[in-house]
């Protein structure tokens, strides 16, 4: 009580102490009111320079770490493959559906198709992408903080004038740099290749598309990358964290579907004709709701809204689908125009986005709460 | 006595972690250019200490200060000045000592032009030049040392602290390595702080100490002082070897006034007294015609200034123990036996 008490003065005091100041500066010119101000601005670019110091050298530092590890040439290996492979796939797909349907074929944003059909065996790019993304992203973060640790370097580090968060920071940009590099490469790459083999001309809406794409794409795989971060934060030794990283991982990816559909059935019954004619719509939602918040759903959802909006009429609430419709009708078109489909999917890059704060929110708190001791 | 120019100043710093108190009231002057030796079993609470002065770990009471800046509120400032090298230093297995010691640099913001010559400089200082293109990953544990005197160095620090440094080093590793500390306070005028619980090896180097047992200083100053200090208090260690060594000697030794413990090491006896007895000893083997082989006092040195000390706050711990029991159980014979002395 006391203690508030005298805070509370203090403030009273400081304000009027405030008040003085700013009428002298009025009164006695600008001389006097610039060196008010100086020592603690100066302090505080000091203190920005300092940051900006500290952590342009960490982030150079794991910057050439990861291109200089032996694991970036596998992830290097792992992206070409799965390029290449896709670029391949998806053109066999499309060949053999226009052999198929011949003239019939929805011809309208083949360019897509690219990305999106998958071909003998193998999958779309975006599917080969949403597999193997994640662990392109654990890959760059399950070790941040703890193998830091166990080596003895982070307690150096920590004795260093750099700010924590800024340790935090620096490697989760250096890691971010990097995916987002590989993601637009190989994007882009999946395209170019198209084209010169195909002889399919993008539109500019695909491109913007395609671009849009890539960015929700560079979303998710951070979000996994802070993941990891934040159980490397927390553990002791980067295998635990490598693995609690893939356990989630497969939660999302398999067990989040599955338990959506139990829960939701349990919730509202369709397994009778009856049940299903009262229940039909609620157990829909529900199901889409929980489904939805698994990060990897999440994903899947937009890049298939994006990338596909000649068949993306699954899952969204009444009020959305009427919206999106209304835009056809005027439009007269049979597929969602950029605009509609970015609408659609908006949400879901903020879901994403909002994932990534509470990961690395978690990580930061963590990590700033935590005794940095040798050993 | 040097208030003025004590450059790492703790006010009854404390930290407890839950109900076990760490450091309790640490109290510490230490003047600006020269070497304090922290000195203490493991588990005393050092470590903490040094990770509150350089605001890793927030203290639960009091403060400390290095240069004017309080360690918890202006760490950064703090490490600006302050080189640490931690127990068991590491560095990043796959770069080179060279490539290590730049990361340092420029996170302490040395403008990219003076790195190059500064890092050159430090490895010929540490005796590192030749290494200095390896990946640290093959370094042993003196040349990761070595390194890691140069990687505190590189920001020319005004203040460096040192954890457990000597540890794990080869007795001529050990020798040139004090050497390196000794030339840091001596040439350069740095102040340094080396914590360590081996004490002949920060004996050579340290021109004051401090003795430190859970939690608690139980004293510091010169080491010869120190030394004084003990016999003045009635320590005293005696080590007494005579020809024959009978019970009829023994008899003689243990019917001596103010002894509180004789045993056998070896052939000597080691007595412990609250008095000088040497006197006596060698006027009874004289009279008696038994022959003298050795008798040496022991004390000011540094391991029996710390064993008595660490006695004492043990003691002091136990006393502090009972009274809180009150009339315990075995409350009574304790508290007599160490009122004894």
């Amino acid at each position: 009580m006391q203690g508030l008490e005298v805070e509370g003065m203090e403030k009273a005091v400081s304000a009027a102490a405030l008040k003085n100041d700013l009428q002298t500066s009025q009164t006695g010119g600008l001389e006097k009111n610039s060196r008010l101000l100086s020592e603690p601005e100066e302090r505080e670019r000091e203190r920005k320079a300092l940051r900006f110091h500290s952590m342009s050298a960490l982030y150079r530092k794991e910057m050439a770490d990861h291109i200089s590890s032996k694991r970036f040439v596998i992830i290097l290996a792992v992206m070409a493959a799965l390029t290449v492979a896709s670029v391949y796939g998806s053109m066999t797909g499309i060949r053999s559906e226009l052999a198929d349907s011949g003239s019939s074929m929805d011809l309208s944003n083949l360019f897509l198709r690219l990305y999106t059909t998958s071909g003998g065996s193998i999958p779309s790019y975006m599917s080969l992408i949403a597999l193997i993304g994640p662990f392109i992203g654990i890959i760059l973060g399950f070790d941040a903080i703890n193998s830091e640790r166990n080596s003895g370097t982070l307690n150096r580090l920590v004795a260093q004038p750099i700010y924590r968060d800024s340790i935090i920071i620096g490697k989760f940009l250096a890691s971010a740099t990097l995916i987002g590099v590989l993601v637009l490469c190989s994007g882009i790459t999946v395209g170019t290749a198209g084209f010169l083999f195909s002889g399919i001309r993008p539109s500019g809406e695909a491109v913007m598309r395609v671009l849009i794409y890539l960015l929700y794409t560079v979303v998710y795989i951070c979000f996994w990358q802070l993941m990891a971060l934040l159980f490397s934060v927390f553990t002791r030794y980067a295998a635990t964290s490598a693995l609690l990283s893939i356990a989630l991982w497969l939660f999302f990816a398999i067990f989040v579907g599955l338990l959506a559909g139990v829960i939701a059935n349990g919730v509202y019954p369709v397994n009778t004709d009856y049940e299903q004619s009262v229940n039909m719509i609620h157990y829909y939602n529900l199901n889409l709701g929980l489904n939805r918040v698994s990060p990897y759903y999440l994903y899947s959802e937009a890049s298939t809204l994006i990338m596909d909006p000649a068949r993306s009429t699954m899952g969204y609430s009444y009020a959305q689908i009427i919206d999106a419709y209304t835009g056809f009708l005027k439009q007269g078109r049979s597929y969602l125009s950029l605009g509609q489909s970015l609408l659609l999917v908006w949400p879901h890059l903020v879901g994403l986005i909002a994932l990534c704060f509470f990961a690395f929110e978690t990580a930061y708190v963590g990590f700033m709460r935590q005794e940095v001791r040798g050993n | 006595m040097a208030e003025e120019n004590a450059i790492i100043r703790t006010q009854d710093l404390t930290k407890a972690y839950g109900s076990k108190v760490a450091v309790n009231h640490l109290n510490l002057d230490i003047k600006k250019g020269e070497i304090f030796g922290l000195l203490g079993p493991n588990g005393a609470g050092k470590t903490t200490t040094i990770l509150m002065l350089l605001g890793l770990t927030e203290p639960t009471l009091g403060s400390a200060m290095i240069a004017g800046y309080d360690c918890t509120r202006d760490s950064m400032r703090v490490k600006r000045i302050t080189g640490y090298l931690p127990d068991n230093v590491g560095f990043y297995a796959d770069m080179t000592g060279r490539e290590n010691l730049r990361f340092t640099a420029r996170l302490n913001g040395v403008p990219e032009k003076e790195i190059d010559s500064r890092i050159d400089e430090l490895l010929e200082r540490v005796g590192m030049t030749w290494a200095g293109d390896q990946k640290t990953g093959t370094y042993s544990k003196g040349m990761r040392q070595r390194l890691g005197i140069a990687d505190v160095l590189i920001k020319d620090p005004e203040v460096i602290i040192m954890d457990e440094p000597t540890l794990g080093l080869d007795p001529e590793g050990m020798r040139e390595f004090l050497q390196l500390i000794k030339q840091l306070s001596i040439q350069d005028g740095r102040t340094v702080l080396v914590s360590s619980h081996q004490l002949y090896q920060i004996q050579q180097i340290c021109d004051r100490v401090g003795i430190f047992v859970d939690g608690a200083l139980a004293a510091s100053g010169r080491i010869g002082d120190l030394g004084k200090q003990i016999a003045s208090e009635g320590h005293y260690l005696l080590e007494v070897e005579a020809e024959p060594t009978d019970d009829r000697f023994l008899g003689f030794l243990s019917s001596l006034s103010g002894i509180r413990d004789i045993s056998k090491e070896g052939d000597h006896f080691i007595i412990s007294s609250s008095r000088d007895l040497r006197t006596e000893i060698t006027a009874f083997l004289g009279t008696n015609h038994y022959t003298l082989l050795h008798l040496r006092q022991k004390g000011g040195d540094l391991d029996e200034i710390y064993r008595v000390y660490f006695e004492k706050a043990e003691e002091k711990e136990k006393e502090d123990r009972n009274a809180r029991l009150g009339s315990g159980r075995h409350g009574k014979g304790r508290v007599r036996g160490s009122a004894e002395k």
